[in-house]
């Protein structure tokens, strides 16, 4: 659980990439106390019950993270940004009774029309929550926990007591979350297809960067020349597409939709954020990270039901990883504030 | 903006097809009504019932499984011989929402309110209004307090409901095997009242000597919830041989997993569910029979002790027994209590008759 170099002086200052140097870059990377956890999870489980790694068992593992996945990615964007949106459960909930609006009362409507109508309110919701946050200048704590309930509000009222199942879509859109492509059910594809666009995204462009500026240090950007709001209301707006595309695979994946599709969903989410090493602060993290977060979060609960743990241990796991997570967050921090200072020391 | 335009959409939507739903039922009921009326002028001698009416409060209206409740309170309305039969109720089921209507009622000097209640005491004064003024009152689906009405129809005995889950499971498991309950949260009252029923028959009844029940889990009635504990059944147990669900969001999400998994048509699944949500899982296969009350019988047998309370035939005290037209004789119990019960069972053959 040391992610974090023990002796920061260790490393060489700026010295070319020496094998000790890169060993240390490994052993900053924020994802890796998520990965050694999750592969100790998972090969801890399949020891004492082989039928967690079957075929089905893996489907199963990778359809039950596919969605938190996608919605984690997102959330990581708006974190990154020093800000957070509590509202994806509710737009995953409308955008999933969307879809099985759209399947039960337009007969043979392509599938893909249907993803991109779901991308479009959801890129709509989040462009409310973005535009609320920037121009109102209110955390975006209490502006997405207004429209938390306000897009479950809309869910309610549109929905009613009306519920669509799965035999109300079509048989292929199912599919989609039972057929599989060297063993990766076709939805999950998607969900990796969405974490490396955005990866990239983030790594390699210069908006992609600026998220990272805005979130350590808002004014500083501001003073560089970001334009800040602008950035934010991205980071809200495309978080609120993958909520979409989230919802559409919610109502692939799951039997019905309703009206409290998705409730209580952004809690997970945010925990699986930064148990992927997205800190909440903002500045640091990846959405990789928060993809493996989404996975370790899905994976526990699995993995505790196959060794017949009782349920109720489960909940106070997540939050000791959560925990977990702050603190060697916290502590790497304060390492690299000292690491700074000793070697700006050094300089002068 | 988009956003705004897309909401008057749909919401213009829901509305016209509310009033559609309206207006068809309003002249389902004028249609029941004016053939009523034309029954009883036509064999008027007989028409001891052509002048009294009835009228049924729902807890809302437009909701599918009330829509079917009702269409059963109005067959059974039309064969017990009422002149009049009216379906009013509010279109949301709040607390207070149906004292207007029973209040409407009781001006009309209406014979029979037959009311599904959305507060036991909220509609109580309003009710003992109507009785002053010689109403019956007979509850239906949700109790009022007991004061406040002659009888109450409920759906099934506790009891009944228990067995036939675990007779359908056995029969499904060839009498032998582990199985698993995949209920609805810790707490729920209803669901734990069936299982400790189901518990009791696992143990005291030779028939099931050699079924185990190996755990019990709660989906919360949560569709994501239930679908992993599903998942999670099958892994910790793999001598699994059956999931019995008493919630329909569980069977539901349970036949969900099952039929798109390696399990499906292995591992047998049973339970209480919605024909609606479970003909997919019926038709495919993976589900072969499960259970559940009949709510048409609810309003049917309702209409029928609304007829009989007004004839003067029961006073709704325990040990009276009334005639319910081809369901036979039914008996008020204790707390004036009429059980409608037995659970239906529904397989592939008879699953296309229910729409609910």
């Amino acid at each position: 659980m040391t992610a974090t170099p023990t002796r920061p002086a260790d490393a060489p200052p700026s010295a070319g990439p020496t094998p000790a140097a890169r060993l240390a870059t490994v052993l900053r990377l924020r994802e890796l106390p998520v990965t050694i956890a999750l592969i100790a999870l998972v090969t801890v489980t399949y020891l004492a019950n082989p039928l967690f790694l079957s075929s089905q068992g893996v489907k199963d593992l990778l359809l039950n993270s596919t969605i938190v996945i996608i919605l984690a990615v997102g959330q990581a964007l708006v974190i990154i940004t020093r800000n957070v949106d509590l509202s994806v459960g509710s737009i995953l909930g409308l955008v999933a009774f969307s879809t099985g609006t759209l399947f039960a009362t337009v007969p043979g409507i392509p599938i893909v029309v249907v993803l991109l109508a779901g991308m479009a309110l959801g890129a709509l919701l989040g462009a409310i929550n973005g535009l609320l946050v920037t121009v109102a200048k209110v955390p975006a704590l209490v502006i997405t926990l207004g429209t938390l309930y306000i897009y479950r509000g809309l869910n309610n009222a549109w929905a009613g007591g009306t519920q669509y199942f799965a035999g109300d879509r079509p048989d292929a859109f199912g599919a989609l979350s039972v057929d599989t492509v060297a063993g990766f059910p076709l939805i999950t594809l998607i969900a990796l297809l969405v974490v490396a666009v955005v990866a990239i995204y983030m790594v390699g462009t210069r908006p992609g960067r600026d998220l990272y500026a805005i979130g350590s240090d808002p004014d500083a950007a501001k003073l560089f020349g970001i334009p800040v709001a602008r950035r934010v209301f991205l980071a809200f707006l495309t978080n609120g597409v993958l909520a979409g595309i989230a919802g559409v695979l919610y109502a692939s994946r799951f039997n019905s939709v309703g009206a409290t599709t998705g409730t209580g969903l952004e809690l997970d989410v945010v925990a699986a954020a930064v148990v992927g090493g997205v800190a909440i602060f903002g500045g640091s993290g990846t959405v990789v990270g928060a993809a493996l977060g989404a996975i370790l979060l899905t994976t526990i609960t699995s993995a505790l039901t196959a060794l017949r743990v009782d349920k109720f241990w489960q909940q106070a796991i997540v939050g000791v990883l959560i925990l977990a997570a702050i603190i060697i967050d916290r502590i790497a921090a304060v390492r690299t504030a000292k690491k700074l200072r000793l070697s700006e020391a050094r300089d002068v | 903006m988009e956003f705004i335009r897309n909401r008057t959409g749909t919401g213009t939507g829901t509305t016209v097809r509310r009033l559609l739903t309206f207006t068809a039922l309003t002249a389902a009921v004028a249609l029941a009504a004016t053939g009523c009326a034309a029954d009883g002028g036509g064999t008027a001698g007989a028409g001891d019932g052509s002048d009294l009416s009835i009228t049924f409060i729902p807890k809302q209206l437009n909701n599918p499984y009330t829509d079917v409740v009702l269409g059963g309170g109005e067959t059974g309305a039309e064969e017990a011989g009422f002149g009049a039969t009216e379906v009013v109720g509010p279109l949301e089921a709040s607390a207070s929402s149906q004292v207007s209507f029973i209040n409407a009622e009781t001006q009309a000097g209406t014979s029979v309110i037959v009311i599904a209640a959305n507060d036991p005491d909220a509609v109580g004064p309003a009710l003992e209004e109507a009785r002053s003024a010689g109403a019956k009152i007979v509850a239906f689906d949700s109790d009022t307090a007991p004061q406040y009405r002659d009888v109450f129809i409920s759906q099934v005995v506790a009891k009944d409901v228990a067995l036939i889950q675990i007779e359908l499971m056995s029969e499904q498991i060839g009498g032998s095997g582990e199985i698993a309950i995949l209920s609805a949260t810790a707490n729920a009252t209803n669901q734990n009242e069936w299982i400790k029923f189901i518990e009791e028959e696992l143990e005291s009844n030779p028939d099931y000597a050699d079924i185990t029940l190996v755990t019990k889990v709660y989906g919360d009635d949560d569709d994501t919830k239930s679908f992993q504990e599903a998942q999670g059944l099958l892994q910790a147990y793999p001598n699994l041989k059956g999931i019995i669900s008493p919630t329909t969001v569980g069977i539901a999400a349970t036949a969900r997993y099952l039929s798109t998994s390696q399990y499906k048509g292995q591992v047998a699944l049973t339970g209480l569910g919605l024909p609606n949500e479970m003909r997919p899982f019926v038709k495919d296969g993976t589900v072969s029979a499960f259970a559940l009350w009949d709510p048409a019988q609810l309003g049917y047998v309702a209409a029928f002790a609304g007829k009989a309370l007004a004839d003067g035939t029961i006073t709704g005290a325990e040990g009276d027994t009334f005639e319910a037209g081809e369901l036979g004789e039914r008996e008020v119990g204790a707390d004036g209590i009429v059980i409608v019960g037995p659970p239906t069972t529904f397989t592939s053959e008879n699953i296309d008759d229910y729409d609910f």
